[in-house]
């Protein structure tokens, strides 16, 4: 393990970022690595716990101490290589995820976890500045065909590690370029494109090969690919936005966030779109309602869009400053958190709820609000009441939906199959065999799960490609 | 045999002694005194429950010729003279045809060895006084009397034909198909002794045999024996004496040296006995027992043609190896006797005698006491204690001991005492030992450097790593640490994993073997203090003739300094043909077969590796070397330890092993725990080439642990080292010395093997609940073997997680998960009952994955469930919950104090673990809680152990053993102690404190008798407890353990916490504690002896489950300590030996104890919710109380739906057997002991005394008169003292005991400061034990003629943890003085060997001679050693300790001179605590002192002459002791300018 009394001696020290001020005005990634050294400092603070909480904090059980120990020793080869042993996309993961590893650190009790997510991406992006990345191609190959639909992060991880596992694996993706919601989803200011480049160059040396364009179910049909090939995987992601019907809501101006976000990534990635000012944010009131991390990444966008003013709502009440660790520690806390966007100048404001889009002519020009009160009764679940006289409205001129997703789209490959869906209209499937019900169909991601983080993406990925792989064996035999 | 009772399992150990006539002069007299000395050795027996049933007595004679001449005359024959004719004392069965069937045999096989059938006669007893229990078995008793025949020309030949006949008659008639065929028993057969013994009381021995109490019954000899047996199965042949021998203490190898005897039969020849010697086979074991097997060894090489001591001497030789001040010869004879015989190792006093001599030895380690005086008129009196004899002190002309490993022999022919000096001389110059030796060995490191294999590519080596089970963790747990420290890598708190046979994981065959240990009945050693006992020597290849008495040139012997070869001594090995002249071939053997055979090859595999061992022995090869080095992806290797005792048992039963050295060349094994299974099953050398190519490896990766200049040889030298200390550990654990007697012993149980596997190939070795055999083990095998090989590219680019130690996902599954311990912590601190049951619902669901062998029982409830209000309230329930022992140092004050306020707020019990107590918390707070523990431990360092801190215990609990690390001492390093640790433990702030392996006052049963004496007498009130560990056996112990009085005794299951120990010691030691719950219960209850004692149960308990079926197999009691620290907020870091924890609780720093946030009322909340869950349990058990449920095993059931491929060969119904027994035997804690205390002597000291201890004012209570019976005297005294003034008591000298005689053990024990007691006469073992402030004065009788400075006056192990006092000894102590000494001062004459052991403050004088090993382990305090020889320095231990001249101090002394003895009060005291200078001043005053209180010459003589004596003396001071008092003279140096001598008694 690292240094014993590393945690007592060194203090946290995490990435920085380039200044707000400055940062606002490009699409480009701002965080400024830590130095090696320093890096090899914030390994040495790892306890390497007899409970790594963080191991199991992590959705992809990624061997943190394991890995923090060998970053302390600056053994970088065998770092990475535990670090991919896990994990397929750590550059992905150490620059999009939350972190739950750093909340579930024993060391997150006194406030100051090992900085895991900071070490994460600075060995994977050592990795492949050192040009000790490469393809891992299989010596022997299965011969069994298998599709993935969607190519996303869980429609990557599962692609490359049936690949590698000597299968071949073809990926289908409805739009013109490869990664998803990666892709079109995330800003570029958080995920610089060219790493999912990168990514998708390694695995066709793998022998993954990837489609665009092929929007299955739609353009292509669904059962022809449960016909030709040994497995398919529904990796298609859960992309229905959670609506807000309230008056007003068909106004100009009036958008899901993922309308606004993809225009913005295509337009950065050069594809072919007609520049609509309408999903442009430039000299506007902005509200985004929704306070996740899509929302956030409406407020950053819009500011570098240009917006006049930014104001983020939020349904539900403004969570403590600091959670109360005796209670919350390992697990995810309700807390008041602060993205880089946030800090890059918005309001925010809490236990609020739409009433009424305003506007004229056709376009909208403002909100009308009220003021919640949220209360916990007895057992625990929390309800909420409007507090009469509360009603106050916001200007706007651009409307953001960022209240998550709801589940997959039903229309077209699903509808298709006829799969099975659970009470939440996912793809139904269990975490054991990944079988949907349909015998070769599989179904893994947020098809399966409903929309949750790019880490679960990857490890659904993984774990249904070892779910198909064992199905593909035994079936041999 | 039902259940888990086991009488092969039965320990015994007790008094022994023998008085004789030096001049051969027969008397009656001398039978008398024999029977006075069992008497008096009444305490070191034991009865069960039955009063009047001893666990047997007995007297070895020579044959009272006039007796048996006039009765047999009597009954019509006439005995020729004597010399020949023998007589035997033959036990028969009741059962009259059985009976007649076994003399018809008898004399059947006297005649046809050519003797004559003299007559037979009744052998006259009274059995009145035999108790109940032990009548049925009481057999007949009758002698036989068989004339010598003129084929033997002399009584030596007729005693081998005796050895014949008898042999044959015992084999035959046990065959017999016979009512009572096992009790058939020849106690004796021999023309020059007889054996009375049996099942009764030492006192009653006379009145139950008629003849001892015959006047015309006379003999020059009589040996004695007083047993105290853990088991209480009545068996009138396990009484001792046996023919030859009675044993004091314990043959830990014992399973190993029957294997070893067995394995020589081939190359056994012998000139006197001739074609004999093949009647005599089986050898040993006509009885079960480890002494009488002994005995059986012994008389086999008399019978062979050793004379006894020179066979004594091979059985039990004395620690050689690293001796400076052994001769050369004498070194030669035991090296050279070392390659015939591996010794009998474990704790021994053994006296023998064949009626021509009689003596006695003592093992190695001087572990057992042996006293002995010579009398004016030629008797010699030897017993296990002094004053067991009474003889007048002016008849006296020697009084001493036998010291650790010499002899004591006196020649009844010759007319004289022989004393070891010259007895070893004469043996060891009758051979050319030493020419022999030059001619015949072979040293493997001296012989040439031969170049070995390079280590190979990352590929392969990757993929052998695989297949042989190598995870991550095992190179970053234990190869790592082990390569950059050379030490055994320790770790913390206790394993949570399922045992191996549970385990999802393909667990490495090494993980179903747990290590055996000593507790109780054996000590264990300490093999880092005590090394010079220790022995890694290895014998590889053929051994000589063991009955070859005379030529000893034949045999060439290959050694090596210890078992593991480095790659080159592998390959010096297998070239040893062309460098030992043809002496040595070696044949390799590989064990590996082909892997298209998969699982089902392996049987046959084994087959053929052991036939081509058998045919290589027969082909003229001498040593075989089985290796699995040609595993590849084509070849599966057999598990190393199954090749090894596969091929080992084959040849043991084919009578070859000794004609052939066994070698393994293997990749599997890399942990100290797997060396040690592979010795313990045959291997004499191993060389594991996979651990080295891993290190090699390591050698160029990235890495700041590893020094970059480290080379390859030092790496694997290291690793070597780390092994060695292992190993050596893991053998003293066991109390065994040797490696040469460790190999091939078998010390393991095995959990989860079915007894059939085991049976065939381990053979010998327990185990208890079945489980897989070798399908399963192979399958284990080809599935790691697979997984390196069948998908290379895939998973296999890394080792596999392990998760066995550190919790992994992918790993082994573990209790303690990050989901359990959040669902703890959010129960018990929002004292949520729902939450807890989320907890308990995860921990106790093992549908998925098992996790421990009661998540394989299932309850079964009754039909109707009770209403939950019916059910006894949570209230008690809680009452009988305790929290484990932790010590205030081990964990924080936070942590420590919070345990113990919601323990006393609940009525349970928290325990103050190992370090003592601050008297502050004896008395509750002012808001009413109290942080004082209940329970107070006493263990083996003895830290803050005073009168005081035991009177404020509601129990006390000795820890024998702990679950975690039995029969492991501990270390708490100097940078941990500081001030206010230092305080408790009654020690210095930055020095070091060791906790010795064993109690240095317990070595056996009848010593820890001793101490639960001690303990009861300081505080009749409080419960005495035993703490145990499960193994297979300790059901036995604590059988023994109820006998010797305890009132509670505590069984720990093998996943017991603990704040540092060696990680093979967690993982690999002990058993769980259903299996040792289960087997004590079961013990206890057969034996009646289970009322009388409250059982109690640790070890991962969790939930109201847990409890109840802890309940359910017998316990009364549960204790919870992991589950109470999670309770206050433990993540489980297992750091805690880094006092790095998170959460301040196992640490001292005080920046990380800020971090504390546990409460009381945390603890109060997780115990009441256990409680609670046990209370629906039993409701739905229909349990009203706790008491109904006790015992009720048949309650539970094995789950019938396991879909687990293991665990279907498991087979529990041993451990779930609920005896039957008659309805008023007890199956739960309802009666009380009887400590026989009444009369006490302190009784009256108290009575004489009451007013002043009320008062102060001072009195003299004179006129004592104490014997050896009188024991733990001053020790209740003390106690009250302590109970009305604490630890300071009362002004010096307040009450003042004058005595005479001899003081029985434990003579001043926990004597409190106030006290003093001045004895005149001697003493015996462990006087001043824990002395508490007071003065002990013992000196010799006027009348003794000896010299005071030759003379022993008190015995072993005195002032053991003494902590503070003063005692004044004229004369020499025994071994162990001053052991563990933390702050009282002694002056003696001489003592024996490990002076100062562990000793961490006082001062201690010698003023005469010393032996080995003198200040071992000392970290603190100060010795002034009177070095007149100059040789002291090779007798000290020098590992932590500088020697000094004496500084002669004018000033000092002048101010001294002008004070003359006024110093007593202030000045005295001041100069006590300034250790830094002075040193003439306070030794000279301590001298002055002596001679005053004792009246010593030798004193006056060194005061008469100083300035001649000052320069002898040398200081011994502890390194570490004076840097802290350094450092804290130079912290308090502004307050104390001047120097001390300066104040004195002004």
């Amino acid at each position: 393990m690292g240094r014993p009394t590393g945690f007592l001696e060194i203090r946290r020290n995490e990435r920085s970022y380039e200044s707000a001020a400055s940062r606002i005005n490009h699409f480009n990634e701002f965080v400024v690595p830590l130095p090696d050294a320093e890096l090899q400092r914030q390994g040495a603070r790892c306890m390497d716990c007899g409970i790594p909480f963080c191991h199991s904090g992590c959705p992809l059980n990624n061997l943190i101490p394991d890995w923090n120990d060998l970053t302390y020793q600056g053994d970088w080869d065998d770092a990475l290589e535990l670090l991919h042993a896990t994990n397929n996309f750590p550059e992905f993961t150490g620059r999009v995820c939350p972190a739950p590893c750093e909340e579930a650190c024993t060391l997150n009790l006194t406030d100051a976890p090992v900085t895991i997510k900071t070490i994460e991406c600075a060995l994977v992006d050592k990795g492949w500045e050192d040009g000790r990345i490469g393809p891992v191609i299989p010596k022997h190959r299965s011969g069994k065909r298998i599709a993935v639909v969607g190519s996303g992060p869980a429609g990557l991880a599962c692609a490359q590690q049936l690949a590698r596992a000597g299968h071949t694996v073809i990926v289908l993706e409805k739009n013109a370029r490869i990664g998803g919601l990666l892709r079109y989803g995330i800003p570029d200011f958080k995920l610089n494109k060219q790493l999912i480049n990168r990514r998708i160059a390694q695995m066709q040396a793998e022998g993954v090969r990837f489609h665009s364009n092929r929007h299955v179910g739609v353009d292509l049909s669904a059962a022809s690919l449960v016909q030709n090939y040994e497995a398919v995987v529904l990796a298609g992601g859960s992309e229905r936005p959670r609506e807000l019907s309230v008056p007003g809501r068909e106004l100009e101006g009036v958008l899901f966030a993922m309308d606004f976000l993809v225009r913005q990534n295509k337009r950065i990635g050069n594809e072919s779109i007609e520049d609509d000012p309408l999903f442009h944010a430039k000299d506007k009131d902005v509200v985004v309602i929704g306070g996740g991390d899509t929302g956030s990444d409406c407020v950053g966008t819009s500011i570098r869009h240009g917006a006049k003013s930014i104001t983020q709502i939020e349904l539900l009440a403004k969570p403590p400053v600091k959670e109360d660790k005796s209670l919350t520690w390992p697990d995810w806390p309700m807390k008041l958190r602060t993205s880089t966007s946030h800090a890059e100048g918005c309001e925010r404001d809490w236990s609020v709820s739409a009433k009424e889009f305003m506007g004229e002519h056709g376009r909208v020009t403002g909100i009308k609000l009220v003021r919640l009160d949220w209360d916990q009764d007895g057992d625990g679940a929390r309800r909420m009441q409007e507090i009469p006289g509360s009603e106050f409205t916001l200007k706007a001129d651009l409307v953001l939906l960022a209240m998550g997703f709801v589940n997959p789209i039903y229309e077209g490959m699903l509808e298709e199959l006829g799969v099975e869906l659970d009470a939440r209209r996912n793809v139904r499937a269990n975490t054991e065999d990944y079988r949907t019900s349909i015998s070769n169909v599989f179904a893994a991601g947020d098809m399966r799960r409903g929309q949750s983080l790019v880490v679960w993406a990857i490890q659904e990925g993984r774990e249904c490609a070892r779910a198909v792989d064992e199905f593909l064996s035994k079936s041999s035999v | 045999m039902s259940g888990l009772l086991n009488p092969s399992k039965e320990h015994d150990s007790c008094g022994i002694g023998f008085v004789v006539d030096i001049k051969n002069r027969k008397s009656h007299d001398i039978i008398h005194q024999g029977l006075d000395i069992l008497v008096n050795l009444a305490h070191r027996g034991a009865v069960g429950a039955d009063p009047l049933a001893g666990d047997g007595a007995g007297i070895l004679l020579q044959i009272p010729d006039q007796l048996l001449r006039e009765e047999c005359a009597n009954l019509g024959f006439e005995l020729p003279p004597a010399g020949k004719y023998a007589v035997g004392m033959v036990f028969m069965p009741r059962d009259e045809a059985s009976h007649t069937a076994c003399q018809g045999a008898l004399e059947d096989y006297a005649v046809a060895e050519g003797q004559r059938l003299l007559g037979w006669r009744d052998v006259p007893v009274d059995s009145s006084c035999l108790g109940y229990s032990v009548k049925p078995d009481e057999p007949v008793i009758r002698q036989i009397f068989i004339g010598r025949a003129e084929s033997c020309p002399d009584i030596d030949a007729f005693e081998r034909k005796l050895y014949v006949i008898r042999k044959r008659t015992h084999r035959t008639i046990r065959a017999m198909d016979i009512e009572g065929h096992d009790s058939f028993y020849i106690a004796s057969l021999s023309a020059r002794t007889v054996l009375y013994k049996g099942m009764v009381l030492g006192n009653n021995l006379s009145r139950y045999y008629l003849d001892l109490g015959d006047t015309r019954m006379v003999s020059a000899l009589a040996l004695v024996h007083q047993r105290f047996s853990t088991n209480t199965f009545p068996s009138w042949q396990l009484a001792q004496p046996f023919r030859y021998i009675c044993h004091n203490g314990e043959i830990n190898t014992l399973q190993g040296n029957i294997n070893w005897m067995r394995a020589r039969r081939a190359s056994m020849k012998s000139d006197l006995l001739g074609t004999d010697l093949a009647k005599l086979w089986p050898l040993l074991g006509d009885i079960v027992s480890d002494s009488a097997t002994f005995d059986n060894a012994l008389e086999f090489l008399v019978a062979g043609g050793y004379s006894l001591a020179h066979a004594m001497m091979m059985l039990i030789p004395e620690a050689w190896l690293n001796n400076p001040l052994m001769d050369e010869e004498r070194r030669a004879f035991y090296e050279y006797h070392a390659a015939l015989m591996e010794p009998w190792d474990g704790p021994a006093a053994i006296a023998f005698t064949d009626g021509r001599q009689i003596g006695a030895t003592l093992d190695r380690n001087g572990l057992r006491p042996a006293r002995y005086i010579i009398t004016d008129d030629d008797r010699v009196v030897m017993s296990s204690e002094t004053g067991v004899s009474d003889v007048p002190e002016e008849k006296i002309l020697k009084k001493w001991r036998l010291q650790p490993g010499k002899m004591l022999l006196i020649d009844l022919e010759q007319g004289r005492i022989i004393d070891d000096a010259e007895l070893k001389v004469e043996l060891a110059g009758a051979k050319p030992y030493q020419k022999w030796l030059d001619e015949t060995q072979i040293d493997v490191g001296r012989l040439p450097d031969e170049v070995y294999a390079m280590p190979p590519d990352p590929q392969t080596l990757l993929n052998r790593q695989r297949a042989f089970g190598y995870t991550q963790e095992d190179i970053k747990f234990f190869l790592k640490p082990m390569a950059v420290s050379g030490m055994d890598p320790v770790g913390a708190m206790g394993r949570d994993t399922p045992p191996a046979a549970l385990s999802e994981q393909p667990k490495m065959l090494y993980d179903y073997f747990k290590q055996k240990f000593a507790q109780v009945t054996n000590p264990p050693i300490d093999p880092i203090r005590e090394e010079l006992v220790m022995s890694l020597v290895s014998y590889i290849g053929p051994r000589p003739n063991l009955l070859d008495l005379n030529t000893g040139g034949s045999h060439m012997r290959l050694e090596v300094r210890q078992p593991i070869l480095t790659d080159m001594d592998l390959e010096r090995i297998r070239r040893v043909e062309d460098n030992s002249g043809d002496a040595f071939r070696t044949r390799r053997v590989s064990i590996c077969y082909p892997a298209e055979e998969g699982e089902r090859g392996m049987e046959s595999a084994l087959s053929r590796v052991c036939d081509e061992a058998e045919q290589a022995v027969r082909g003229l090869y001498n040593i075989v070397i089985l290796t699995d080095r040609g595993m590849d992806a084509d070849r599966i290797a057999i598990p190393a330890l199954l090749a090894t005792s596969a091929v080992h048992h084959h040849l043991l039963r084919t009578g070859l092993r000794t004609e052939m050295g066994l070698v393994i060349e293997t990749g599997e094994a890399r942990k100290v725990h797997d060396f040690c299974c592979l010795a313990g099953y045959g291997a004499e050398a191993i060389n594991p080439y996979l651990a080295f190519d891993t290190l090699s490896k390591m050698l160029g990766d990235p890495g700041t642990d590893l020094d970059p200049d480290i080379t390859e040889a030092e790496l694997h030298k290291r690793y070597i080292k780390a092994i060695n200390k292992g190993i050596l550990k893991v053998m003293s654990k066991m109390g065994i010395s040797t490696y040469q007697s460790y190999c091939g012993a078998q010390i393991f149980d095995a959990i989860g093997l079915s007894s059939r596997f085991v049976e065939r190939y381990f053979t010998g070795t327990d185990s208890v609940i079945e489980g897989i055999d070798l399908s399963h083990v192979s399958e284990e095998t080809v599935r790691r073997h697979r997984s390196a090989y069948d998908k290379p590219e895939g998973a296999g680019r890394t080792l596999e997680d392990g998760g066995e130690i550190a919790f992994r996902r992918r790993g082994e599954v573990h209790q303690w998960t990050p989901d359990t311990m959040s669902a703890l912590h959010r129960a018990v601190r929002t004292g949520d009952y729902a939450k807890f049951k989320l907890f308990s619902a995860q921990i106790d669901d093992q549908t998925r994955h098992l996790k421990n062998l009661r998540g394989l029982f299932e309850l079964e409830y009754a039909e109707e469930a009770l209403p939950l209000d019916e059910v006894e309230p949570v209230e008690n329930i809680v009452k009988r919950f305790a929290t484990g022992a932790m010590s205030f140092g081990s964990i924080s004050w936070e942590a420590h104090t919070t345990l113990a306020i919601a323990m006393n707020r609940l009525g349970g019990k928290s325990n103050t673990g190992e370090g003592g107590e601050v008297a502050d918390r004896f008395t509750p707070t002012v808001d009413g809680d109290s942080m004082r523990s209940a329970i107070k431990q006493v263990a083996s360092g003895r830290f803050g152990v005073t009168a005081e801190y035991l009177v404020n215990a509601d129990d006390i609990q000795i820890k024998m053993a702990q679950g975690a690390k039995p029969g492991e001492g501990g270390q708490l390093p100097g940078h941990k102690v500081n001030e206010w640790i230092a305080q408790v433990r009654h020690s210095t702030p930055g020095v070091g404190l060791i906790s010795p392996p064993p109690h240095h006052d317990i070595y056996s049963i009848e010593d820890l008798a001793q101490l639960i004496h001690d303990l009861k007498n300081v505080n009749p009130a409080a419960r005495i407890s035993v703490k145990l560990v499960s193994e297979v056996g300790v059901g036995t112990v604590a059988a023994g353990v109820s006998k010797a009085h305890a009132d509670h005794v505590t069984i720990s299951g093998d996943d017991g916490g603990t704040g540092a120990s060696p990680l093979t010691s967690i993982y690999h030691a002990g058993s769980a504690w259903e299996l040792g719950l289960a087997e004590t219960h079961q013990t206890l209850v057969n034996n009646n002896l289970r009322g009388r004692i409250a059982v109690q149960v640790d070890g991962g308990f969790r939930t109201g489950r847990d409890v109840v079926i802890g309940a359910l197999l017998g316990a009364d009691e549960f204790g919870f300590a992991t589950a109470a620290l999670m309770a206050v907020g433990c993540l489980m870091m297992r750091k805690c030996h880094l006092n790095t924890c998170p959460v301040g609780i196992a640490t001292q720093d005080p920046e990380l104890r800020k971090r504390f946030t546990g409460e009381p009322e945390h603890v109060e909340n997780y115990m009441r919710f256990v409680a609670e869950e046990v209370r629906e349990i039993m409701a739905r058990l229909g349990f009203r109380t706790m008491q109904e449920m006790i015992g009720q095993s048949s309650r539970l059931n094995t789950r019938k739906a396991i879909d687990h491929h293991k665990a279907h060969g498991l087979d529990f119904s041993r451990v779930l057997h609920q005896p039957k027994v008659p309805r008023d035997v007890a199956i739960y804690n309802c009666q009380t002991q009887d400590h026989g205390l009444e009369g006490a002597l302190d009784r009256e000291l108290i009575r004489k005394s009451e007013a002043s201890i009320d008062s102060g004012m001072p009195v003299v209570i004179d006129g004592v008169t104490v014997r050896n019976v009188n024991r733990t005297f001053g020790a209740m005294l003390s106690g009250e003292v302590a109970r009305r003034h604490g630890h300071k008591g009362l002004a010096d000298d307040t009450i003042r005991i004058l005595a005479k005689g001899t003081g029985g053990q434990s003579f001043g024990a926990f004597l409190a400061r106030g006290i003093t007691i001045d004895l005149t006469g001697d003493a015996n073992d462990y006087a001043g034990k824990g002395l508490s402030g007071g003065r002990l004065i013992i000196r010799p009788a006027e009348e003794l003629r000896v010299a005071a400075e030759e003379n022993i006056v008190v015995g072993n192990t005195v002032l053991y943890g003494a902590i503070c006092g003063e005692c004044y000894f004229r004369g020499v102590a025994g071994e162990r003085f001053a052991v563990r000494n933390s702050g009282a001062t002694a002056v003696v004459e001489g003592v024996g060997d490990h002076g100062c052991e562990y000793m961490t403050g006082g001062v201690v004088v010698v003023l005469g001679n010393t032996g080995r090993n003198f200040a071992a382990g000392m970290s603190g305090g100060v010795a002034y050693v009177l070095d007149e020889t100059g040789d002291f320095e090779i007798r000290t231990n020098m590992a932590m300790v500088e020697l000094e001249p004496v500084a002669d101090e004018a000033v000092a002394l002048e101010a001294m001179d002008h004070q003359g003895l006024d110093l007593e009060t202030h000045g005295m005291v001041e100069l006590m605590q300034d250790m830094t200078r002075h040193d003439a001043l306070r030794l000279r005053t301590l001298i002055e002192r002596h001679k005053t209180f004792t009246g010593s010459v030798r004193a006056r003589q060194i005061l008469d002459n100083w300035e001649a004596y000052l320069p002898r003396f040398v200081k011994v001071m502890p390194v570490e002791y004076r840097a802290a008092l350094e450092q804290m003279q130079a912290a308090a140096e502004p307050e104390a300018p001047v120097a001390l001598s300066l104040n004195v008694g002004t």
